[in-house]
């Protein structure tokens, strides 16, 4: 088996505050193979977002990453010096921010911006650099490239805008990119557009795509795999078909319950009752337990590990089959 | 972009005819004219006549024209103390007080900017909380104090430089600069510095604080993951989103450095129209007061256009929003 | 009224930001306590120095050794002594004296009490105008308000030192050139107020547009109650913590433009110095090695003027973190 792209084990991440260090991310471990979307998937605080930073090495003080590895292709770089991982970051991690309006800087040209960041990471003349930022535009669906390249970021709409985005992130052909929210700020309509884009520079440059959203929808339609997460954990990850239709984990199954479909004749969708823990009160043991409609004792006490289910993964009491007698 | 710098240019016009009332009303009301020009002993229908040769029995309006007119034409009267026509009183002392205005611009600006920038990019080093305290006392110590401190070091324990005056100057037809001579530039120094440390406090704390919270935008994020620079991203990108308001600011502050110099003129005897002014005020010379604001005025009008017009050729945001027809 | 003054109970339009100053005061000293403590210490030493100052002022008839207003109690052969502790010291004149023979020392107290009384009447003044200008702006909004803002623009564009200084020379000018010591002094707080009204004016006009659009106003206007008594009732405690940050900040400016109009000769007069006064005598004997007559009127003024400013600082952090 290759080796996959992005390799994470058993990651920690930790805000300190003068009072206590408030664990984000607890020890959460996943690979992403070349030319895979992994989709993660969780609600707002369950840690997506600090994952997909972590992986890019911009986690700002007071946070910081209190365990773990995280090794793109091999090379383990959740240590190296700054100097270095800054190398890498555009070069061959590309990182996509949720809100296209603001990720732009407002008084430099779109095309002063590419233009700068392939010079920064290959030895392009300006003018071969400026040829490759007409390119790159025209790859990602920007029409009359030649002529918006010098525009200002506030003369394209939002989705023009998060193509932009995008172009900037794969502009050193990254073999990994992370989208981090990458449809949210954007209208329907755009969305599904900028999906199908990234879906696509993803297969025709065999990157492996970390796709950051809430939205599952978006995850069923994009990624090969999906990671559920929950309080800075993640509760179930498997191929997306097998996690859609065959959720597990009791939080997932509350979540596929949400996502709507035409086909589906449910009169309402289902609600998970309560909401998920601060990270200051997050209780011991699962930290779904208050919520979950199956909880047993073991649950209250003893944090669950991942166990292997068919394809799936599950970090669930319920399926710890050597103690499974002793819960029942 | 037309219809904004006329409607922008309607406005200064609004604002001049405003300061015009209150100069005209000063100049008429506060004290009578006829007073300030006969001596005690001067008879009743001597003064009636001096009345009506100055136009004092015109119906108001048909007064205020008159002034206004003058006053386009730089003609504002006579000074009651010096008996000479306060227009060529304030373009003898101009070029003083827009020389110093100027240096103290561009130092307050160089510093603050350096200052402010170095503050916000090491915010906890020693150097930075030094500067921080450094603008605070800055910002308490009244500025004729600050002259006073710099008189007794550097002229009256040092030496080093003149307490005094401008120094040699050379003229240019009736511009007259202190800037080729050596006496000159050290006699600038010092009101330079004690001008322009209030704005360049001012200037390093904005500075410090548009810098910090650019540094926290999405775009440096992005800029950051797209792994430029540290170098690009503070001086490129930081930098320059930092100083576009500040640089605004610190034209639009041109108007009250101008302003201010009547403290930094009196005690260094600098001789430009702040120390004329502030004669004039003692002296009750209404004629230099009334002029003085309304010269005052007319450069702060110009420059907030001018500086309201330089801002949308900086950021092209607002120039587009102009554009688009309303 | 005290109840809507200090509302401690849980108050429905206590949501919004600016809202009860002692829950921002409580909220602000509980958040962090390590570096309340710290930011506290250099606070409470500025409130010591303000209090002192104050208290000084006060009793200043008591502490000082003549009445430097009274020429009978000066004497000219006392003239230009320096402070007690150089070689050419004289006892009582503790600080030395100036060259008209008054002791520096007694000079202080007494113009400290002049700079403070102008500075505390001159807030009070700009305060009560800026407000009144600003409910009624934000109250009749339309042209009233239009107007009212205009002019508060225009005016920020000058320096608040011209202004004061135009306002001191028309009142020369009207009330003739000779004006008594108590007349400068008013004129001096008239002169302070109109200069400083502006930022009241702005945060009340402010505080008002955002209780106008409540429902409370229309829901009072309905059972029949007047909606300006109803809305003062809210909006001045919503704007108290504001206005009491710009008093405080405003208190320095006061001070430090009386000092600098007396400096430049348009302030108090010489038979009766207030601390800008007294620098400029002193800066006249700069020359002559007499530093003292300049040095510790300066440095009070420099003094009280820091911790002034220091305290206001604190309190615009500890009220509203969003006032800068």
């Amino acid at each position: 088996m290759t080796e996959p792209v992005l390799s994470v084990r058993n990651l920690g991440v930790e805000f300190v505050t003068r009072h206590h260090a408030l664990r984000a991310i607890d020890g959460i471990s996943f690979d992403i193979a070349k030319g895979e979307v992994l989709g993660v998937v969780g609600e707002s605080g369950a840690g997506k977002s600090v994952t997909g930073l972590a992986v890019i090495g911009l986690i700002d003080p007071p946070g910081r990453i209190a365990g773990g590895e995280i090794y793109l292709s091999g090379l383990r770089i959740d240590n190296l010096p700054p100097e270095q991982m800054r190398r890498i970051r555009g070069k061959r991690i590309g990182m996509i921010f949720q809100d296209p309006l603001t990720s732009l800087n407002p008084l430099y040209r779109i095309g002063d911006q590419l233009i700068e960041t392939i010079r920064t990471h290959t030895n392009l003349s300006e003018p071969a650099a400026r040829r490759r930022a007409i390119d790159l535009l025209a790859e990602v669906g920007i029409p009359a490239p030649d002529k918006r390249i010098d525009g200002y970021p506030h003369e394209f709409s939002g989705g023009m805008r998060q193509r932009v985005v995008i172009a900037l992130a794969i502009c050193a052909e990254p073999e990994l990119i992370i989208a981090d929210e990458p449809t949210t700020a954007l209208d329907v309509s755009v969305q599904a557009q900028i999906i199908s884009l990234i879906k696509r520079l993803g297969r025709d440059h065999g990157t492996a795509v970390m796709l950051v959203t809430h939205d599952m929808g978006v995850i069923a339609e994009t990624s090969d795999r999906v990671a559920v997460m929950y309080s800075g954990r993640i509760a179930e990850i498997g191929p997306v078909r097998d996690v859609v239709q065959n959720p597990l984990h009791p939080y997932a199954k509350g979540l596929m319950g949400a996502i709507p479909t035409l086909a589906s004749d449910a009169e309402r969708l289902v609600q998970i009752p309560g909401s998920m823990p601060r990270l200051s009160a997050i209780p011991p043991g699962c930290p779904f337990n208050p919520r979950c409609a199956f909880v047993f004792d073991r649950c209250r006490i003893e944090r669950p590990e991942p166990i292997a289910v068919g394809t799936q993964a599950v970090a669930c009491h319920l399926y710890d089959t050597a103690a499974k007698d002793t819960a029942a | 972009m037309l219809a904004f710098t006329l409607r922008r240019a309607i406005q200064a016009i609004g604002v001049m005819i405003a300061v015009g009332i209150i100069s005209f009303s000063m100049f008429r009301f506060a004290g009578d004219p006829v007073n300030q020009i006969v001596s005690i002993d001067t008879s009743a229908a001597e003064r009636a006549a001096i009345r009506k040769s100055l136009g004092l029995d015109d119906p108001v309006p048909v007064q205020f024209a008159r002034y206004f007119a003058n006053a386009a034409q730089f003609k504002f009267g006579v000074s009651y103390q010096f008996r000479l026509p306060v227009a060529d009183l304030l373009k003898e002392r101009m070029p003083a007080t827009l020389e110093l205005a100027t240096c103290a611009t561009i130092l307050a600006m160089v510093v603050g900017i350096l200052m402010g920038v170095y503050s916000a990019l090491k915010r906890d080093t020693l150097l930075a909380k030094i500067f921080q305290a450094v603008s605070l006392i800055g910002i308490s110590l009244p500025t004729f104090l600050i002259g006073i401190l710099l008189i007794y070091l550097f002229a009256v324990v040092l030496g080093w430089l003149p307490s005094f005056g401008r120094g040699d100057v050379v003229r240019f037809g009736w511009w007259t600069t202190g800037l080729l001579t050596v006496s000159g530039l050290k006699a600038l120094i010092m009101p330079s510095i004690t001008l322009g440390l209030f704005q360049m406090t001012l200037i390093m704390r904005l500075v410090r604080a548009e810098m910090l919270e650019v540094l926290r935008t999405d775009y440096i994020r992005f800029a950051r993951a797209r792994g430029l620079t540290t170098r690009a991203i503070h001086f490129g990108h930081a930098l320059k989103n930092t100083l576009v308001p500040v640089i605004t600011v610190a034209g639009l502050q041109f108007g009250s450095v101008i302003a201010f110099a009547i403290i930094t003129e009196t005690v260094f005897q600098w001789p430009g129209m702040g120390l004329l002014f502030v004669q004039a005020v003692q002296n009750v010379d209404i004629p230099i007061m009334a002029a003085y604001l309304l010269m005052v005025s007319l450069i702060f009008v110009t420059i907030n256009l001018v500086v309201d017009i330089l801002y949308t050729v900086v950021d092209p945001r607002l120039r587009s929003t102009i554009d688009r027809p309303a | 009224m005290s109840d809507t003054a200090v509302p401690h109970q849980a108050n429905p339009n206590a949501s919004h930001a600016g809202a009860t100053p002692d829950r921002w005061l409580r909220r602000a000293l509980a958040s962090d306590v390590f570096y309340s403590f710290r930011r506290s210490r250099l606070t409470m030493a500025a409130a010591a120095v303000t209090l002192l100052f104050f208290l000084l002022a006060i009793l200043a008839p008591l502490l000082a050794v003549q009445n430097p207003f009274d020429p009978a109690q000066l004497q000219l052969m006392n003239s230009r002594i320096a402070p007690l502790w150089t070689a050419d010291g004289q006892s009582p004149f503790l600080l030395g004296t100036d060259e008209q023979g008054r002791d520096v020392f007694s000079a202080i107290l007494y113009g400290l009490r002049l700079s403070l009384v102008v500075g505390v009447l001159g807030v009070l003044f700009s305060g009560t105008l800026g407000i009144m200008l600003g409910l009624i702006a934000g109250y009749f909004g339309g042209a009233v308000d239009g107007l009212i803002m205009r002019i508060a623009d225009v005016q920020l564009t000058f320096p608040a030192i011209l202004i004061a200084l135009l306002i001191n020379g028309v009142a020369k000018s009207m009330f003739g050139n000779r004006m008594d010591a108590m007349s400068t002094l008013a004129v001096l707080v008239f002169a302070i107020g109109l200069s400083f009204w502006v930022q009241y004016a702005r945060t009340v006009r402010g505080s008002v547009m955002v209780e106008k659009s409540k429902d409370y106003v229309a829901a009072a206007q309905l059972i029949g109650l007047p909606a300006p008594v109803i809305m003062l009732r809210h909006v001045l405690p919503n704007a108290m913590g504001p206005i009491l940050v710009i008093a405080t900040i405003n208190l320095a400016l006061a001070i430090i433009t009386e000092a600098t109009l007396s400096f430049l000769g348009a302030g108090m007069p010489d038979t009766m110095p207030s601390l800008g006064t007294l620098i400029r005598i002193g800066n006249n004997y700069l020359f002559a090695g007499e530093w003292w007559i300049v040095a510790f009127p300066g440095f009070a003024l420099a003094a009280l003027i820091l911790s002034i400013n220091l305290l206001g600082d604190w309190l615009r952090d500890a009220l509203n973190p969003k006032l800068r």
